[in-house]
């Protein structure tokens, strides 16, 4: 990928680049902000430095130690999820959080302390981080862990890569006696159906997740299929661990940006129609393989070249259980009136165990994920609805997936904002840090830091 | 190759190599300058399933340290049974013109050194009459162009060492392996705009480890370097001598 643009190819922007080697290494000296980068799976600009330097990570990818008897493993920040399960998967671990995707560093995901389809039982990717150690720009190197450092703990996970560079860390995995998953699929026909499936199923199963037809409405708005699943049974013991990665290297790749007119209205509404109806309404009940459970999009490598050159916006928030109904309905009616409509939706339940991190995105309620193909204006104006209807419901927008918030929202969605201030690194910023925190807004802990802060006009200029 | 020795063992390549044979179940021991480093690499190789490494922090430029390091590398081991030769050096050529303590850094390192620690172990496995040296040059070695010709005279230099330990030690079963790259995305070459010409150091190890294998003599990886570096070696000098390379 170049690094001019992040996993949604919008927005578009000049940034230099720098590899990281080794971990012991000090940290570039280079003019203006730096900004680690991991996999550039974020979408948006959070993995983005427009003006400044990113330091790309993926060199730091040496395994320290692993522990088959407990299951921690121990690596530098660039290893990816994908290293882990080649590692851990054959040995009996798994990850304990996975997103879905494993082309993800491990920093990337401490960064944006991500959630899988487990979160109603494991919580975020940061619970399981048993420590790491934090590299500033001032050449300090802190142990972060529950007991030391927890403020710098707290503020890193979830941390958008702000507080300095992870150079390495610990995590618990989570044990497996076979790399099989029992899923079962149950259609329901809107939105009461997918609250109705949603309690029922949270209690007796690890992994849910919903794919919704984004084009159905009046009625049958929000209708969709429920997946919900377990590592398999102890029946299927017998099935060999050592032969269990499956995908690798192999599968489609999308070579080219396709041209704008392969994703129309028509093409989504077909595929969204197949989709929906390959079920035939019937739940049903399958034994699969892990990957293709976790991970249906890492088969089509570089998928997100369908959506041509102008790139894609992905929207993703939070509402809580108290709005939530009301919410949904009307985010799925305006996505689904705004001209283009998503092509992947996907609903998810999250639950009430607390993150370690500050600024970590999920928080008790439903999660609705959407993507938008980028046409302009018009998606923008879009996204920036959604924004809205989500802010006056008291949820939160995910900013991984981000390029729309605005400086209110964020302030909205994330009220230990500035406490966390406190602990940006000075040398460190992001195109989205500084997207949401224009110079206009109060920072009042920039001040009270009495150290070499970057003055908040310059970081304005490099915008 | 299950007991093997690396030298530069730091190096990207070196590492891309430290990986495929951990994962294969070789036993390592690696050298290099950097210790902290080495450990890094050291630890790598051993959660990726190397059955044993060690390694030795120690500058390769010293020749008379090279007898004891093999011996201890033998010791730990318990015998060798593939070596694979990667430290080197690209050097500045402004610098290397300007001045001869810069340019005798360069064939030190890459030429003096290599062939000091090729001789020590191609006695051993002479003996043996078994194992494999695999040994990185470069395409640089097969011609002498104005831009960089002190690394590619030391590179040169070992290409005909390496021809020569070849044909002695063809009668006792030792092979030896010529690798030649082109360019590489590594540490070495960081200051060089990328084109798509350069390889990744893991596409680097595949070949170098695949043509160990195969007991090659002298490979380009990648292979499309053999058609390139016949077309550069095959143009008259009187026209060469006027171009800019
Ligand atoms: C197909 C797909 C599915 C996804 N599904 C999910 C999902 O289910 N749940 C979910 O939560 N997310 C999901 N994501 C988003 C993705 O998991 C996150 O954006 C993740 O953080 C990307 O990691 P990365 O290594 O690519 O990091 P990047 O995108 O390169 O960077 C992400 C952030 O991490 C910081 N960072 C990276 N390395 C370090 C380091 N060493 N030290 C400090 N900071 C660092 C960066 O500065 C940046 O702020 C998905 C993405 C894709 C493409
Ligand atoms: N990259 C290319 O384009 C390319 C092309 C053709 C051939 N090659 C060859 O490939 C080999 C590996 O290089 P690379 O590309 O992987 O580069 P690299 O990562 O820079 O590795 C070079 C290594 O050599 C080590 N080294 C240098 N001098 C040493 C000394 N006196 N004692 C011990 N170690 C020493 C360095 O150790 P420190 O870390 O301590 O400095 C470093 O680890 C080299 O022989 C190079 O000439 C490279």
């Amino acid at each position: 990928m170049s690094p001019s643009d992040s996993w949604g190819r919008f927005p578009r922007v000049e940034q230099r680049t720098r590899s990281l080697v080794w971990r012991s290494d000090a940290l570039p000296k280079v003019d203006g902000p730096v900004l680690p980068h991991g996999l550039g799976r974020s979408y948006g600009d959070s993995c983005l430095n427009a003006g400044g330097t990113l330091l790309l990570t993926p060199g730091l990818d040496r395994l320290i130690d692993f522990d088959a008897a407990t299951g921690v493993v121990r690596c530098e920040a660039g290893v990816s999820l994908d290293t882990l399960l080649r590692l851990c998967v054959p040995r009996g671990w798994f990850l304990p959080v996975t997103p879905g995707t494993k082309f993800v560093t491990v920093g990337g995901a401490i960064a944006n302390d991500v959630h899988g389809k487990n979160h109603h039982r494991a919580g975020t990717f940061g619970r399981h981080v048993r420590r790491f150690e934090l590299l500033r720009s001032d050449g300090s190197r802190r142990m972060c862990a529950p007991d030391e450092n927890p403020d710098w703990f707290g503020a890193t996970i979830g941390g958008l890569g702000l507080t300095g560079l992870i150079t390495w860390a610990e995590v618990q995995l989570a044990p497996i006696r076979n790399p099989f998953v029992m899923q079962e699929t149950v259609p329901f026909d809107n939105l009461d159906g997918f609250l109705r499936v949603s309690a029922e199923s949270e209690a007796d199963h690890d992994f849910t997740m919903s794919w919704v037809d984004c084009l159905a409405r009046g009625k049958k708005l929000g209708r969709g299929l429920f997946y919900r699943g377990n590592f398999a049974p102890s029946q299927f013991e017998r099935l060999p661990l050592a032969k269990s990665h499956l995908s690798h290297g192999t599968g489609l790749a999308v070579p080219m940006d396709l041209p704008g007119f392969c994703l129309n209205r028509l093409s989504v509404s077909a595929f969204n129609f197949l989709y929906y109806h390959r079920q035939r309404g019937r739940p049903s009940r399958q034994l699969v393989h892990y990957d293709p459970f976790f991970y249906p999009l890492d088969s089509v490598y570089g998928w997100n070249r369908i959506y041509g050159s102008r790139g894609f916006l992905q929207f993703q928030c939070v509402v809580p259980h108290a709005t939530a109904r009301d919410a949904l309905k009307e985010l799925l009616e305006r996505s689904a009136r705004g001209g283009l409509p998503s092509f992947l939706s996907v609903l998810k339940t999250f639950g009430d165990l607390p993150s370690p991190g500050w600024m970590s995105f999920p928080r008790p309620g439903f999660t609705l994920a959407l993507d938008f193909a980028n046409r302009g204006e018009k998606t923008w104006r879009l996204v920036e609805e959604l924004d809205r209807v989500t802010r006056e419901a008291g949820g939160a927008v995910y900013p991984a997936k981000d390029a729309r918030m605005s400086p209110e929202s964020f302030a909205a969605y994330f009220p230990q904002r500035d406490r966390f201030a406190a602990y940006i690194d000075p040398a460190f910023s992001s195109s989205f840090w500084r997207r949401v925190n224009p110079v206009s807004l109060p920072m009042p802990s920039l001040e009270g830091r009495g150290d070499s802060a970057v003055p908040p006009a310059s970081l304005l200029a490099l915008r | 190759m299950k007991k093997v020795i690396i030298l530069g063992a730091t190096s990207a390549i070196a590492q891309a190599t430290v990986r495929l044979l951990a994962a294969r179940g070789a036993s390592l021991y690696l050298v290099g300058r950097n210790a902290e480093n080495l450990e890094a690499v050291a630890r790598d190789a051993a959660t990726r399933g190397a059955p044993k490494v060690e390694f030795r922090a120690l500058d390769l430029n010293d020749c008379d340290a090279h007898a004891s390091l093999v011996e201890r590398a033998w010791q730990a081991l318990g015998g060798l049974d593939g070596a694979v030769l990667a430290h080197g050096v690209l050097g500045d050529q402004d610098a290397s013109q300007r001045s001869w303590a810069a340019a005798e850094v360069v064939l030190r390192t890459n030429f003096l050194s290599a062939a000091s620690l090729l001789t020590e172990l191609a006695n051993r496995f002479e003996a043996q009459k078994a194992g494999t040296l695999v040994v990185i040059s470069s395409v640089a070695g097969d011609r002498g162009r104005q831009s960089n010709y002190v690394y590619g005279a030391s590179k040169g230099a070992l290409t005909v060492f390496l021809q020569g330990l070849r044909n002695r030690l063809a009668k006792s079963g030792v092979a030896v392996v010529t690798v030649k790259p082109g360019f590489v995305d590594t540490p070495m070459t960081a200051h060089v705009p990328k084109n798509k010409l350069f390889a990744t150091p893991e596409q680097v190890a595949k070949g170098l480890l695949r043509a160990a294998d195969g007991r090659k003599n002298e490979v380009y990886v990648p292979g499309f370097w053999a058609l390139i570096m016949l077309i550069i070696r095959s143009i008259p000098e009187p026209v060469f001598k006027r171009m800019k390379l």
